[in-house]
């Protein structure tokens, strides 16, 4: 088991009458790269804020490196690079100096500095905008220029706030590459919030979703899924050529939809079906697509489509939060 | 050594019931205590930070440099200093062309042509220090309304809580910066116009006057620096600039404008007759006085004539037996800077409760992005 660097147990922040989180507890390890998904407004920016010590909790026990970052929220801060959400340079500065000042805040000596931010603007891709006042700079280049800022102090967890946000796919693409290739080179661990699940899919070891201030699942793809899903991870679609038509003309007999249903049901892993006209939807914990047109064949049915159905995040996605939503 | 030896003691106790507490802390954790706790932990961090600064002062003096090469190169504190610079100008024209007159052989203030410099008014226009004492606040107010929420609104306030560094080096960072700013400027304003005294007049200073010229430009400096506070605190509290500003020069034109006018109607109201006893008058000046001591700009006002009038014997109502032998003369400035001890005072405070406040309020602040 990794060593876990991030630990959060029974977070809670109330605004007055509303819980932004809500006894939240989550561990992450060293080395990981760790999604936080959830819709806006869901707690993620609350629980970004509570781990680096810009807001108190309102209950619970959080620790950052082994450090609690109420009590001694400075050497956290050395440890922890945090990149706000719309992140804001001196426009009236190069980007150059930016690095250079975040250095100094940093306690590094001026010439050590200039030596560093040279390095990590060559590092990510700025090299030939290094002179240029960050107010020119686009979303893009910011986002990298604030991903720099936030390696200056070689952190040993980096955490960004919805760091996608207002950028081109292409842009978002490189962007996410290069946190990748970063946190493998030095073995950062990364916490991100995103909305995109699209994003967090291609990057993260792992993913929490958040809703409301809730933690609903934590884990990979796959296992969230099984989770969210009580264990039917998979749906195979078969639409069945009219039944009807084939006793009438071939003569074979036996088939029906209940004696089909009941054929089904015998299946190892198959937990669900039903039936909506002509389409027969299964639900089942594992793949056994091959199993069940074996036996919607021999039951004596046309088979005119077979569709398996892998649950995506994307499933997860709208399942959760606009179901979620919507019930409440 | 001892020092640091008790302050460890003290820390190890501290952290001692700390932990005591936050054993306690799981099954009763009522709001207070725990507020308690957190200003303990509070207090232990500036300890620890006073007792090895290292590091620490570097990364201060970074902040205060950008801060003032910030100041320096904006604009608004070009045109600033621009229309300081040009009024000063201006009042000391007026000033060295009536200054003829006003040496009259035998009297008792001929001795202080350079303080003349500085209250001297033909009447086209006002004295220096009652234009210090007039745009003093304006350069204040505008050295620090943006401060907080114009770093905020670019999104640079969490970039750089997210440092290593305390969290009221933020605030104390701006405001050393500003008053660096402003200390010389008006040092060196003061000092032009010696200098130039000393072209126009051909002698020199006296050390007494010297002396004057250089308290009158530390309350000066202690007077702006009040308007700064109240301008940071402003800051910190609105999020937009504009309403800073507005709130700042609101409070400028309270005290500059309305309050006088407020203290004038009360005073009429509450005036005793001519006819009333000497006591019952006496005790209404009295009022009327403290009442009009509650406007910054009035203590400004009498601190500087006092340091810059050495004739100037006392503040406030008197009675004729209280005058009764006083021999009319000017004060030597040692005496002059006690006379004013508690306007000097009050603007401090006042200063320093600004400050307080903005503190308060900042470090309680939850800092979110943009």
């Amino acid at each position: 088991m990794r060593s876990k660097i991030i630990e959060i147990k029974n977070l809670t922040k109330k605004y007055g009458d509303f819980t932004a989180v809500d006894r939240l507890s989550l561990s992450i390890g060293k080395g990981e790269i760790f999604g936080l998904l959830g819709p806006n407004g869901a707690g993620k920016s609350t629980t970004i804020l509570m781990l680096m010590g810009l807001t108190e909790p309102s209950d619970g026990q959080v620790s950052v490196c082994g450090l609690d970052p109420v009590r001694q929220p400075i050497e956290v801060k050395k440890r922890v690079g945090y990149l706000p959400e719309d992140v804001g340079f001196y426009d009236d500065l190069t980007g150059f100096e930016n690095l250079v000042y975040t250095a100094k805040l940093n306690g590094i000596p001026h010439r050590e500095a200039a030596e560093k931010s040279r390095q990590l603007l060559t590092r990510v891709g700025l090299q030939e905008q290094m002179e240029k006042k960050a107010g020119k700079y686009s979303k893009g280049m910011r986002q990298r220029l604030g991903l720099a800022d936030v390696l200056m102090k070689n952190p040993e967890v980096i955490i960004l706030d919805e760091p996608t946000l207002g950028i081109d796919p292409s842009g978002i693409k490189e962007f996410l590459q290069l946190i990748v290739r970063l946190s493998r080179e030095d073995g950062i661990t990364v916490l991100f919030s995103s909305h995109h699940l699209h994003q967090v899919q291609q990057v993260c070891d792992r993913v929490g979703i958040f809703v409301e201030g809730r933690l609903l699942a934590e884990g990979n793809i796959a296992s969230l899924a099984s989770q969210l899903f009580s264990g039917s991870a998979f749906s195979v679609e078969a639409r069945i050529a009219s039944g009807d038509s084939a006793t009438d003309s071939s003569g074979m007999s036996g088939f029906s939809p209940e004696n089909l249903t009941g054929e089904l049901r015998k299946i190892e892993g198959v937990e669900n079906v039903s039936w909506n006209n002509n389409t027969v939807n299964i639900s089942c914990s594992s793949d056994v697509t091959s199993e069940i047109a074996r036996v919607i064949v021999s039951s004596g049915a046309g088979l005119a489509s077979l569709n398996k159905k892998e649950y995506g995040l994307d499933d997860i996605y709208y399942r959760y939060f606009e179901g979620g939503t919507n019930d409440e | 050594m001892d020092w640091t030896i008790f302050t460890t003691a003290i820390l190890k106790e501290e952290q001692m019931m700390n932990e005591t507490t936050i054993q306690n802390k799981t099954e009763t954790k009522t709001g207070w205590e725990d507020k308690i706790q957190r200003f303990i932990w509070f207090l232990q961090d500036k300890f620890k930070t006073i007792q090895n600064p290292g590091t620490e002062s570097g990364v201060f003096r970074a902040m205060v440099l950008k801060e003032v090469s910030d100041h320096i190169r904006s604009w608004r504190v070009i045109i600033l200093i621009g229309i300081i610079v040009l009024t000063s100008v201006g009042s000391l024209y007026t000033a060295l062309s009536g200054i003829s007159d006003a040496a009259k052989p035998g009297s008792s203030e001929d001795a202080f042509f350079f303080l003349k410099l500085f209250t001297l008014s033909d009447g086209s226009l006002p004295s220096y220090f009652v234009f210090i004492g007039f745009l003093g606040p304006l350069l204040g107010i505008s050295l620090g309304f943006d401060a907080v929420n114009s770093e905020h609104s670019r999104g640079t306030l969490s970039r750089m809580l997210a440092q290593p560094i305390p969290r009221d080096y933020v605030i104390n960072a701006k405001f050393v910066a500003a008053l660096l700013v402003i200390s010389v400027l008006f040092f060196v304003l003061s000092f032009l116009v010696i200098g130039a005294g000393l072209i126009a007049l051909g002698i020199p200073p006296t050390p007494e006057e010297f002396l004057r010229i250089i308290f009158f430009t530390l309350l000066s400096i202690v007077y702006v620096a009040l308007w700064l506070n109240l301008s940071v605190y402003f800051s910190v509290r609105f999020k937009q600039p504009a309403t800073s500003a507005l709130a700042g020069i609101a409070v400028w034109l309270f005290f500059t404008v309305f309050y006088p006018l407020i203290v004038n109607i009360v005073t009429k109201v509450l005036a005793p007759s001519q006819y009333a006893p000497v006591r019952t008058q006496y005790l209404f000046e009295k009022f009327k006085f403290a009442i009009m001591q509650v406007m910054p700009n009035e203590l400004f006002s009498q601190a500087t004539s006092t340091l810059l009038m050495p004739s100037v014997r006392n503040l406030g109502p008197l009675t004729m037996e209280q005058v009764q032998g006083a021999i009319p003369g000017p004060l030597p400035p040692g005496q002059s800077l006690l006379l004013v001890w508690p306007q000097l005072t009050g603007l401090i405070a006042l200063t320093i409760l600004c400050f307080i406040l903005t503190y308060i309020t900042f470090m309680r602040r939850e800092i979110r992005s943009r």
